[in-house]
């Protein structure tokens, strides 16, 4: 299991989790309550009609049922604009949700010693692909199953508890489970290339099986060289304070580029 | 045999006898890429289905 192997969490820390609705969170979440209890369960609202509400309506189910503090922080109340607004301005879809998703959740996890997400075995191995493929090997640096090249003031530690379990273990335990949850994908997963290789993946797995787990497996023996790959210097965002690479972060700029007119 | 493919929201109606994966077969799902339950109890690949069962395809790929 990756907790104990990566040593992911230590006795007697505040482990936030977070949540999207899915199948990977809801698992992420119970599995965690179960083996170490106090977690508390943080969702970010982008506002994607027709989806989102329904999942965050999935995820307050299932933190009543199993009494877990949740947080839902928004968009909107963030940024004075639904995801929706962003994207008619122009904004790339996946990208600039992913970039103010993890802006928000880094924000109100202040306090919490680790993030824990539902990442899994697929979105790995997926990950690592799109990289190679793309010539972002040094972008790798930053997969595994704890985040980040080295620690920073400000900054989170995110860990990947599933990060060995397929999406059709974790799809296959949450339908065993009776989890509240919706087998569906946001509509603005639009994402032609990781399709792709998603679908590749999937056909080697199926002509060999375990194909995925040896692909992660050879990628965690190099990742400690690539985690020697200088990451540039690490500064705070002169708009907002957060972590950032450059001098102004990307959720700024994202919001500057895309949430005026 | 009536079967749902949430992914598609596609519902169709054929007659078939065999496993699941065979049926995955005649439809051209990756198994990889779905569960499949038989009035939601959850079905192995090797498990024979018959013409008269309704059958859920579930995709696991799922979110955003």
């Amino acid at each position: 299991m990756a907790i104990d192997r990566f040593s992911l969490i230590r006795q007697g820390e505040k482990i936030a989790v977070a949540v999207s609705g899915g199948k990977d969170s809801q698992t992420v979440l119970y599995l965690l309550n179960k083996l170490y209890g106090g977690v508390t369960a943080i969702s970010i609202d982008e506002g994607i009609p027709s989806y989102r509400d329904a999942t965050l309506e999935d995820m307050k189910e299932f933190c009543a049922r199993y009494s877990i503090p949740y947080q839902i922080h928004s968009f909107e109340h963030a940024f004075g604009q639904k995801l929706e607004t962003f994207l008619q301005r122009g904004a790339p879809a996946c990208r600039s949700c992913g970039v103010l998703r993890r802006h928000l959740l880094n924000k109100h996890a202040q306090g919490f010693d680790k993030i824990a997400t539902g990442h899994n075995l697929d979105d790995e191995c997926q990950n690592v692909l799109m990289n190679l493929l793309k010539g972002t090997l040094s972008l790798a640096s930053k997969l595994g199953p704890m985040s980040g090249v080295m620690k920073r003031e400000g900054f989170v530690q995110r860990i990947k508890p599933l990060y060995f379990c397929s999406e059709k273990e974790i799809t296959t335990y949450a339908f065993l489970m009776g989890f509240p949850v919706r087998f569906n994908e946001c509509p603005h997963a639009t994402d032609g290339f990781r399709s792709a290789v998603r679908d590749r993946l999937n056909d080697l797995e199926f002509r060999q099986s375990g194909t995925k787990l040896r692909l992660i497996e050879n990628f965690l023996m190099i990742l400690p060289a690539l985690k020697t790959i200088p990451e540039g210097m690490l500064r705070s965002c002169t708009n907002c304070g957060s972590p950032s690479a450059n001098a102004v972060c990307n959720a700024c700029k994202t919001v500057e580029a895309f949430a005026h007119a | 045999m009536h079967i749902f493919i949430e992914r598609t929201n596609e519902k169709k109606q054929i007659h078939f006898n065999g496993t699941v994966v065979q049926l995955l077969a005649a439809l051209k799902i990756n198994p990889e890429a779905v569960i499949v339950s038989r009035n939601h109890e959850l079905l192995t690949e090797a498990e024979h289905i018959q013409t008269t069962d309704e059958i859920q395809i579930l995709s696991v790929v799922s979110g955003g």
